[in-house]
């Protein structure tokens, strides 16, 4: 929906739409501007790589679409959502259902084994089943036998697909992931991407990936530089 | 799903939960041993004042107290002559004082005590018969390890312990009325602390408090067994009502800080892990949520701990100083105690939980 109110069509076919995004942090008496005046659209399925220097507005960008951060000025339209404007809560509502984050330190719940850290992602979003293929997932991912293992006792891949599955348990618009093999090796880092590769192929699931790693950035089917909080090639 | 949550980060630091609840356990205790020890000792003396089996006492002075003061013994023969009395017994009490300020020498007249309600219940030896037989009950007797034909020192004076007798009738030690009178300086003119009566039909103990209030013009004050034995009870004694209220407001300070600095440290050391529930969509008020229950298992611990805690420190206390304490079991007050450290510990969540809800995400997540 527009902000009129009305049908926009055109988010028919896009899931993510961001015109002239601004976002200013206050630091002490100094105004930051982390974005200035960023432009992106990106397509139901697409699996796109936001790459860019540290400090280019990359995890600002990432914090807005996850819907952790407001915007201060612009439209961020997430699955027909506006999230100008949009009070806290609304954004917490947001974020249970139209996003999953993967985070570069997986950040998984230590004292929670794998099965419940991905079961307390769904019983926040109230969701009480999983999708009828999950399992299937979890075995391609190759957690499945894994699952009632807390954190310290996986490796950092593991812990990273455990980290996936949880942000896609609960069938999000779209899969945020920054950094996602920032803390791997090189197998791992293939494998993490290999499998967020599949689940966009297999299963359509759009995803934006933050990287400074053009390698990884080659596994998606689109990427965009940013640079001093712009877009540079879209 | 979050009280898995909780119950796995509470095990995850299980010495600091362990330790939480100890100490919570420890005020709950206090609370609960402090009321059994009040209650304990004020049915201990209800349970002594009853089994002398009188239906009337008199003391001295125009209103009625527990102390121990003094009347002069004429009154007792006065009394005797009354209608419907049947017996009249005068008894002298005297403090032991020093390390035993609690415990009283009870002086009475074997004899006439025989006549009112059939004499004490002896375990061992046999009652007084001698000027300087002494017979105590099994509680001091096994708190002072003493045995029958020992001599016993009381009050500076050398006694025979002639009996050891069944607890709960007169006092804890008796001794023969005159004997205590003229070794405390009450001989001459003879005087008592109290006067128990005995009427020839118990139905007619309100009556006769009545009558004898109006014919002893206030020199001593007759009161009803009953009213009597209402005298030990915990609402009828302010200061031990206040001790108990400023012991109780400690308790809720003690949980207070205990669970507080228990939940502001876990907020800080769990920074990240707020971060990723509200990254995940967790509310504030469901950040909050986990943080009072975490205080409340640990409160219910605590008030665990706190019970089986009591019930030690009932039997250690019953072990050692059965005569001097009297603790009993105060069931009625477990969901009281535990109100107490739950309320303690609530008051201790809310600012560490509303501290982790208002914390920004984005940061919480950055936290190292």
């Amino acid at each position: 929906m527009s902000k009129n109110g009305l049908r926009d069509p055109e988010m028919d076919r896009l899931i993510i739409r961001v015109r002239d995004l601004r976002k200013t942090y206050r630091v002490g008496d100094i105004d930051v501007h982390a974005l200035r005046g960023v432009n992106l659209e990106v397509g139901r399925g697409e699996f796109l790589a936001v790459i860019g220097p540290s400090g280019s507005g990359k995890s600002t960008l990432f914090h807005i679409l996850g819907g952790l951060a407001p915007p201060t000025a612009g439209e961020v339209n997430i699955d027909g959502v506006d999230l100008l404007g949009l009070a806290e809560n609304e954004r917490t509502e947001m974020r249970k259902r139209k996003v999953g984050f993967v985070f570069q330190k997986y950040n998984l719940l230590p004292t929670l084994t794998a099965r419940d850290n991905i079961a307390i992602a769904q019983s926040l979003a109230g969701i009480t089943e999983q999708p009828e293929d999950f399992g299937e997932t979890l075995k391609t991912m190759g957690i499945y036998n894994r699952l009632d293992h807390k954190p310290r006792a996986l490796s950092g891949g593991e812990q990273q697909r455990v980290a996936i599955a949880r942000a896609l348990v609960n069938q999000p618009a779209i899969l945020l992931a920054d950094e996602p093999t920032g803390n791997l090796d090189t197998a791992n880092s293939d494998a993490v991407l290999g499998i967020l590769r599949q689940l966009n192929k297999a299963k359509g699931q759009t995803i934006l990936m933050i990287t400074h790693n053009p390698e990884a950035a080659a596994f998606a089917d689109r990427t965009v530089t940013m640079r001093d909080g712009r877009i540079e090639h879209a | 799903m979050i009280n898995k949550l909780v119950l796995e980060n509470l095990k995850h630091r299980w010495v600091r939960t362990f330790l939480c609840a100890l100490v919570v356990g420890v005020q709950v205790m206090s609370i609960l041993t402090l009321i059994g020890l009040s209650r304990g000792l004020l049915e201990d003396s209800a349970q002594r004042a009853k089994g002398t089996g009188a239906d009337i006492w008199l003391k001295a002075g125009a209103s009625f107290s527990i102390s121990a003061a003094q009347v002069n013994e004429k009154f007792v023969p006065f009394i005797r002559k009354q209608p419907h009395v049947t017996k009249a017994v005068g008894v002298l009490i005297v403090p032991l004082g020093g390390a035993e300020i609690l415990t009283t020498l009870n002086g009475v007249d074997i004899a006439e005590f025989h006549a009112l309600n059939g004499g004490f219940r002896m375990l061992q030896g046999r009652e007084p018969t001698e000027p300087n037989d002494l017979i105590v009950d099994e509680y001091y007797a096994q708190q002072h390890k003493l045995h029958v034909g020992q001599p016993v020192e009381l009050l500076k004076h050398q006694w025979n312990l002639s009996g050891i007798m069944q607890g709960g009738t007169l006092g804890r030690l008796v001794v023969p009325l005159r004997t205590l009178q003229l070794l405390t300086g009450n001989a001459e003119p003879a005087r008592i602390s109290q006067i128990l009566v005995k009427l020839d039909d118990p139905n007619r103990t309100n009556d006769e408090v009545k009558i004898l209030n109006n014919l002893l013009e206030g020199n001593l004050t007759a009161i009803s067994y009953r009213d009597f034995i209402g005298q030990f009870s915990i609402s009828n004694i302010p200061q031990l009502q206040a001790f108990i209220g400023v012991m109780t407001g400690m308790a809720v300070v003690v949980g207070f800080l205990v669970v507080f600095l228990a939940m502001y440290t876990a907020v800080l050391e769990r920074t990240r892990e707020i971060g990723i529930l509200k990254a995940l969509g967790a509310k504030p008020r469901v950040i909050v949520d986990i943080l009072v229950r975490e205080a409340i298992v640990l409160a219910l611990a605590g008030c665990l701990i706190g019970i089986v805690l009591a019930f030690g420190a009932k039997s250690l206390i019953m072990q050692l100083v059965p005569a001097s304490l009297q603790v009993v079991t105060v069931p009625d007050w477990w969901p009281i105690a535990g109100a107490i450290a739950l309320g303690g510990a609530l008051l201790g969540a809310i600012y560490p939980g509303l501290k982790a809800a208002r914390q920004d995400a984005i940061e919480a997540l950055a936290y190292e």
